[in-house]
């Protein structure tokens, strides 16, 4: 075609212009991409215990994990650590998130709130929360409710922070707007700042799930006779890297898995995100 | 001829619809060209084509490698000040022509304001300013007056005509607005149905009256391609 060859030919001083890709990756390529830091740092753990190079006594290799955790998992040692582990986290989590979601959404969206509580949550947040593990156990004893109550407080937080923060970002005109529509103080609050907060809401979410992980370890190690922790006590006693590997392992395994959930929660809770085109 | 715009065979789909089929177009160095048609003509797809913004799916299309935009809206960085914006990505050398820009547009006194404490017109003189210190040979203006004011905007069109008519680089100008076409542009082209059923050129002198006959008749012939018919030019 005549024209496809003047176009060809190029204009002098012309150029073609560079729009961005969007979205040009198969999704098989992607996860198999993703996979390949995984699987690499797998097969370098494996070929390292499988030469020699690490011995048994330093570290065991994935074979013997995944032996143990077969093992572990018929004999129901490991499916009742993990309930009762998992169960610690969650509640202490539960707790720790509300109370800095209430906090925060009190603290952002009212001056009085952010008066009477934003001194006194930024004065406690600079203690380690490792640091009161022993005056918890002499308060609380040494029972469920001094563990629940330090992931507690860990998780409270990075929620207070990022709710706070968010609250105060989302936009003072929608809320005027809101207000001008004779909504009341609660009704603002629910109808627009909670779901205009939902993106820092999650943020602060996944950090404290984070945080509800390595708090639960810290809590486990106040004398435990049941959990992960417990565990872990005794295969340390018996020098079993195997069962460490495999506990270190599920730590990791449940912080992914609570992340992955809340990812998930995010498209479910904002579907208006996924809607945003330029135009 | 020395071309600023060639595109042959332009297509964009969007689900099942070709907003645009099959769409030629040429721009003349320092030409002015509007671009009008109703919403969802495809008007703005095809101003984003020429920027770079997003790609066709079809057809291809050449453009100067200077080329600026300004957008509906006037999308400063609230984080930096005016003459900052204006000047954004060149570096502090830049500093010169940027004050000059913004001398151009009438906001000299302005250079230190925080995009959040203008006005809507004074934000899309600073768009403007920034547009135009790249000393662009592609011009697009995307309804860059739909938001403002009536008055505002006639400033702005004057603003406009004057600054394009000192500068020359070939504008394409996006608008549903009938009489600022007609005031502005050199050439006028509809669309209509994922293709141009008019493009015309504007027969009329610069420093353009309204209530010219031939400018009333213009109007009304453009008006009936956008599928709007007048009665008002059946009166005399």
């Amino acid at each position: 075609m005549s024209v496809a060859t003047a176009t060809e030919a190029g204009v002098e001083g012309l150029v073609a212009p560079a729009p961005p890709r969007r979205a040009g990756r198969h999704p098989a390529v992607t996860l198999a991409l993703r996979a390949i830091g995984p699987v690499l740092l797998l097969t370098a753990w494996y070929a390292a215990t499988a030469s020699g190079a690490l011995t048994k006594d330093v570290l065991a290799g994935p074979q013997d994990v995944v032996r143990t955790f077969a093992e572990l998992w018929a004999d129901g040692q490991l499916p009742e650590a993990l309930r009762v582990s998992v169960t610690r986290a969650g509640l202490g989590l539960v707790l720790g998130a509300s109370t800095g979601l209430l906090l925060g959404v009190l603290s952002g969206f009212t001056r009085l709130g952010e008066e009477l509580v934003d001194s006194s949550m930024q004065a406690l947040r600079a203690i380690p929360f490792l640091a009161l593990t022993s005056l918890f156990i002499v308060w609380f004893g040494i029972e469920e409710a001094s563990k629940i109550l330090l992931i507690g407080v860990a998780c409270t937080f990075p929620m207070y922070i990022n709710v706070s923060s968010g609250v105060r970002n989302v936009d003072r005109k929608v809320v005027e707007a809101a207000r001008s529509f004779g909504l009341g103080r609660l009704a603002i609050a629910r109808e627009v700042v909670l779901p205009g907060a939902l993106p820092s809401i999650f943020a602060g979410l996944r950090l404290s799930t984070t945080l509800s992980v390595i708090a639960l370890i810290a809590a486990e190690e106040i004398n435990v006779t049941a959990g992960l922790g417990y565990l872990m006590a005794r295969a340390t006693d018996y020098l079993r890297t195997d069962i460490l590997a495999l506990c270190v392992l599920l730590y990791a395994v449940i912080g992914l898995a609570a992340d992955l959930a809340l990812r998930l929660a995010e498209r479910v809770t904002m579907p208006w995100r996924r809607a945003v085109t330029i135009r | 001829m020395r071309l600023a715009v060639r595109a042959r065979g332009l297509r964009k789909v969007f689900g099942a619809r070709a907003v645009l089929d099959g769409v030629d177009l040429d721009v003349r160095r320092g030409e002015f060209l509007a671009l009008l048609g109703a919403s969802g003509t495809g008007k703005t797809t095809l101003l984003r084509i020429l920027a770079g913004l997003d790609a066709a799916d079809g057809g291809s299309v050449l453009v100067p490698p200077v080329r600026t935009v300004v957008f509906q809206e006037p999308r400063l960085v609230p984080s930096k000040r005016a003459l900052a914006n204006v000047i954004i990505g060149q570096g502090r050398a830049a500093r010169a022509k940027g004050l000059a820009a913004l001398a151009e547009v009438g906001l000299s006194s302005h250079a230190g304001a925080w995009p959040a404490t203008l006005s809507g017109g004074e934000a899309q003189r600073v768009a403007l300013a920034r547009a135009l210190v790249r000393e662009p040979e592609l011009l697009l203006l995307d309804e860059p007056f739909a938001a403002l004011d009536a008055l505002t905007r006639l400033h702005m069109q004057d603003l406009i005509a004057e600054l394009c008519a000192r500068h020359r680089p070939a504008v394409v100008l996006v608008t549903h607005d009938v009489e600022e076409a007609i005031l502005l542009a050199d050439r006028i082209a509809v669309l209509r149905g994922g293709t141009f059923v008019t493009d015309v050129r504007v027969g009329l002198d610069r420093l353009r009256d309204r209530t010219d006959p031939d400018f009333v008749e213009l109007r009304r012939r453009l008006l009936a391609d956008l599928g709007v018919d007048t009665h008002a030019a059946a009166a005399p």
